[in-house]
């Protein structure tokens, strides 16, 4: 059967807001760049994202700067990020919103006519610019209508408007495609199929910015929408690259509980910080309950010092509702396995007599909206009844912070697909301002790459051979098993086995049930003939989630402590020598999922001494905290 | 609750297809796109929809149902009688590529012919200054999920192919109200909101609001202040008279709001 060829300079994989502001640096640079998206352009997963874009821009508290952001951030991540890309994103966000205002964004104001910034949980200060409780949909537009302007200009200068840039939408890649074998082996290409035809594609590239988000549809409830099938993992995986933290999954602790067919659906966390309280069945205000030690000093203990903080916060302390999503979430499951939840299975969140119904309207219409069509819930009158989703994965790609460049020469990552930035925990609103800063970088890397590559990697026609035949045997096994049945019964593996909580034994028995199920994979037939058949997409798409599942039970077993997105029940404290380790994955010859522990590198002196000796103590081994007072005693 | 309700879903590719009966289980809470995933899990794997997000955010399964333009997501099973037929279709402006699934390029290719957002060369970023009172026109107008059922719904091109060439459609005649109200917009967007993209074929129906699924007023808020600055532009006297009299430069003065 004939392939499709296209050549270009750099092949960018999902077209949320990495992908497209990668596309965009890349083609700013002058490089000829596709952007391949398995959705239309414009409907990526991003356009979910409500609460805003964490930047320090100081512009409703003027004490907010990159240093506190780089410490929220940090200590958000339970000091398991990668230190210098929370340093980048730290620095480098504010100029990434500012220059979405350039490109046409229109965020809500100060009153000074500066763009707002609203608190968020783990903040010190209000930091996320924000439209409304829509910002991911304005920052996707905005991209979109960047791209868009790009293709303008280049009509106007090459009579082409995809001279340069050009969008391949409903396109899947299946296949990362390299000059060799080998791991070190350069990228020289990508292969996947249009889902509207079937017609399989082969874009000769050398250098490839995986941009494909998470890995939520492996489990049952989710907010994720289904693209999030854990592709740019997989195929790094496949390509020889490493994954990291791969065992910290954050559950969102707000998503929706009832009707039973919108259980997930996000919540945003705004809700919490204009105001909104969480209650149980007894009507209790649980979470002072729940501060932990790490937090004491930052969080208030009354609920009348926390109601003060809205409008005073160098006066009071925060309230808990804005502790990490990671506390948030294991409170919430904790009152309602007391027996303490909401009559379907959460607990309340109100901000009913907190606002204004017509702020209510103002602040969340997008909530509001949601409410009242999917629930028949009205949240200016009524409380929403809401518990824990899987919502984001903090692991992904191991990856250069400055370049995003991953260990296989000429593949690049960022956004959620990358893995290091957050840490065992992201903050709210540290996802889309994560998405600008290193999209912008992982463009540049691509670029940069290109300029110091002395020959194009060629495609082998036995490569291409190999990932044309895995494409289209689900065709040819029409009587094959059902791959809906398979996706569901991975979903609930990972939902009721390596969810929110978590023991050895049940991921020992989650491994299993992964195992068993790659063989049923292998036999899934796909009825019915190439043009968008979405039995065959899943199973197609089945080979990444079971890859990426297997990788978060076997480094979820692996650590044994409790820490930001992990948390063993076996294992319930955090531990200081763990705090040292990374497990990383990689694939073995046989498609195995190996790890190996690796040594996380240590923060430069300057960016240490922003900490407190006694914060420091609560995280790190004695030997690091003698280190700390050598270099204090020093300066 | 649960039930089985009565379906006739559009299936067919190439320019052929029918209407084809299923009888599928319903629980309660359930939307009209749970009941297509549920066809496509236990009767018809191959049945071809879009969809996202699922949440009404990302306006990828747009569809009609029982005749109306309806997001798949935002359509709640008990709006219906259990003794229902409901009766799915794909899109009707656009071609179909197969079932539920249409070829919505044209609304791409228009997107890509209104000029893009304009500030002035001078202002940096990071220095933009608006007050929210004129941030909020336009942003009424972005919380647009291009679900394209205002377009597909607009009698314009739903029942004319022939103008498609001439018309841009709601959702972009309401990008450029959305552009020429931008505070720091410097383009002139009037002449060409109605020589190029057709603003005057719009005859004020209101169709596209009413099955907007943002609730935006796109009719009453943009297209009809849309038209009122070009009849100001095209018979203000001073103007007239000022086209008389200089020759047109290229550029714009800075505009009025």
């Amino acid at each position: 059967m004939d392939i499709e060829r296209h050549e270009y300079d750099v092949v960018v994989i999902g077209a949320g807001g990495a992908g497209l502001r990668a596309a965009i640096e890349a083609r700013q640079q002058g490089k000829r760049t596709a952007i391949v998206c398995k959705s239309l352009f414009g409907k990526a997963h991003t356009v979910m994202a409500e609460g805003g874009a964490a930047a320090a821009m100081g512009n409703v508290n003027p004490a907010d700067n990159w240093m506190v952001h780089f410490r929220d951030t940090m200590r958000g991540g339970k000091f398991l990020n990668n230190w210098r890309m929370a340093e980048l994103h730290a620095k480098e966000a504010a100029d990434r919103v500012w220059e979405l205002e350039a490109w046409g964004a229109l965020f809500d104001r100060t009153k000074d006519g500066k763009i707002s910034q609203r608190n968020f949980g783990g903040h010190e200060y209000p930091r996320l610019a924000h439209v409304g409780d829509r910002t991911g949909l304005e920052l996707i537009r905005t991209l979109q209508q960047r791209v868009v302007a790009l293709q303008q200009e280049d009509q106007e200068l090459h009579g082409d408007a995809e001279a340069y840039i050009k969008v391949f939408a409903e396109c899947t890649i299946t296949r990362l495609l390299k000059q060799g074998p080998e791991p070190e082996a350069p990228i020289s290409g990508a292969f996947g199929y249009w889902r509207e035809t079937g017609r399989l594609v082969c874009f000769d590239a050398p250098a490839v910015v995986l941009a494909t988000g998470g890995i939520g549809k492996s489990y049952t409830v989710t907010s994720n929408s289904w693209e999030y099938t854990g592709d740019g993992h997989a195929l790094a995986l496949l390509a020889g690259a490493k994954l990291i933290n791969m065992e910290f999954i954050q559950f969102h602790p707000t998503g929706m509980v009832w009707p039973p067919s919108v259980r997930g659906i996000l919540v945003t966390e705004s809700v919490r910080g204009d105001r909104g309280v969480l209650r149980n069945s007894e009507g209790k205000r649980f979470m002072f309950d729940y501060i932990p030690e790490v937090f004491k000093d930052k969080y208030a203990t009354s609920e009348e010092e926390a109601d003060r903080w809205y409008d005073d916060q160098a006066g009071n302390r925060r309230p808990p509702e804005l502790l990490p999503r990671d506390e948030v979430a294991r409170a919430i499951n904790s009152e309602v396995k007391a027996g303490r939840g909401s009559p379907h299975g959460g607990v309340f969140l109100s901000v009913v007599g907190r606002l204004s119904p017509a702020e209510i309207v103002r602040r969340l219409p997008s909530m509001h909206h949601q409410f009242k069509e999917l629930a028949d819930v009205d949240i200016t009158k009524e409380a929403m009844e809401v518990g824990p989703t899987c919502h984001y994965i903090m692991g992904g790609v191991e990856v250069d912070a400055d370049t995003g460049a991953s260990s296989v020469p000429g593949l690049f990552a960022a956004g959620e697909v990358s893995g290091g930035m957050h840490g065992s925990n992201r903050l709210g609103g540290n996802s889309l301002s994560d998405l600008l800063v290193f999209g912008r970088r992982a463009g540049a890397g691509a670029a940069a790459y290109l300029d110091g590559l002395a020959a194009r990697p060629v495609i082998s026609a036995e490569t291409l051979q190999d990932a044309e035949q895995e494409a289209v045997a689900p065709l040819s096994r029409a009587g094959g098993e059902n791959p809906y049945e398979v996706h569901h019964e991975l979903q609930r593996t990972m939902n009721e086995l390596v969810g929110i909580i978590r023991k050895a034994e049940e991921m020992r028995e989650a491994l299993e049930a992964v195992g068993k199920l790659k063989e049923r994979a292998a036999g899934t037939g796909a009825p019915g003939g190439r043009i968008y058949n979405p039995g065959w997409h899943l199973a197609l798409d089945l080979r990444n989630m079971l890859l990426v599942s297997e990788c978060v039970a076997r480094a979820a077993l692996l650590r044994e402590e409790s820490r930001g997105g992990h948390t063993r029940d076996d294992y319930p404290a955090m531990s200081a020598e763990w705090r040292r380790k990374l497990l990383r994955c990689a694939l073995t010859p046989g498609g195995e999922v190996a790890i190996e522990e690796a040594v996380q590198p240590s923060m430069r002196d300057d960016l240490i001494a922003l900490f407190d000796r006694a914060e420091l103590s609560k995280y790190v081994t004695a030997d690091e905290l003698a280190d700390y007072d050598a270099l204090v005693k020093e300066s | 609750m649960g039930y089985k309700a009565k379906f006739r879903v559009w299936r067919g590719e190439g320019g052929e297809g029918k209407l084809e009966d299923f009888v599928v289980e319903v629980n309660e809470g359930e939307v009209v796109l749970d009941v297509i995933h549920r066809l496509q899990a236990t009767q018809a794997p191959d049945l071809a929809v879009r969809w996202n997000c699922k949440a009404g955010k990302c306006g990828s399964c747009s569809m009609e149902i029982n005749g109306k333009p309806r997001l798949g997501c935002m359509t709640r099973m008990s709006t219906f009688e259990e003794n229902d037929t409901i009766t799915v279709t794909p899109m009707r402006t656009f071609p179909v590529i197969k079932d539920l699934v249409t070829d919505v390029s044209f609304n791409y290719q228009k997107a890509r012919e209104i000029p893009s957002f304009t500030p002035p060369q001078d202002v940096k970023p990071g220095e933009y200054r608006m007050q929210q009172i004129d941030v909020e026109r336009s942003q009424e107008f972005r919380k647009c999920i291009e679900c394209f059922m205002c377009n597909n719904v607009c009698h314009v091109i739903r029942d004319h192919e022939e103008n498609k060439q001439a018309f841009a459609g709601p959702r972009f005649l309401m990008r450029i109200a959305e552009l020429d109200m931008h505070p720091y917009d410097v383009a002139d967007r009037k002449n060409e909101a109605q020589e190029e993209h057709g603003l005057g074929y719009c005859n004020i129906t209101k169709c596209c609001t009413e099955v907007c699924p943002e609730h935006i007023k796109i009719t009453d808020n943009a297209l009809i202040p849309m038209k009122e600055r070009v009849v100001d532009r095209k018979y203000d006297p001073l103007v007239w008279l000022g086209n008389k009299i200089f020759k047109r430069s290229g550029s714009s003065p800075a505009k009025s709001g």
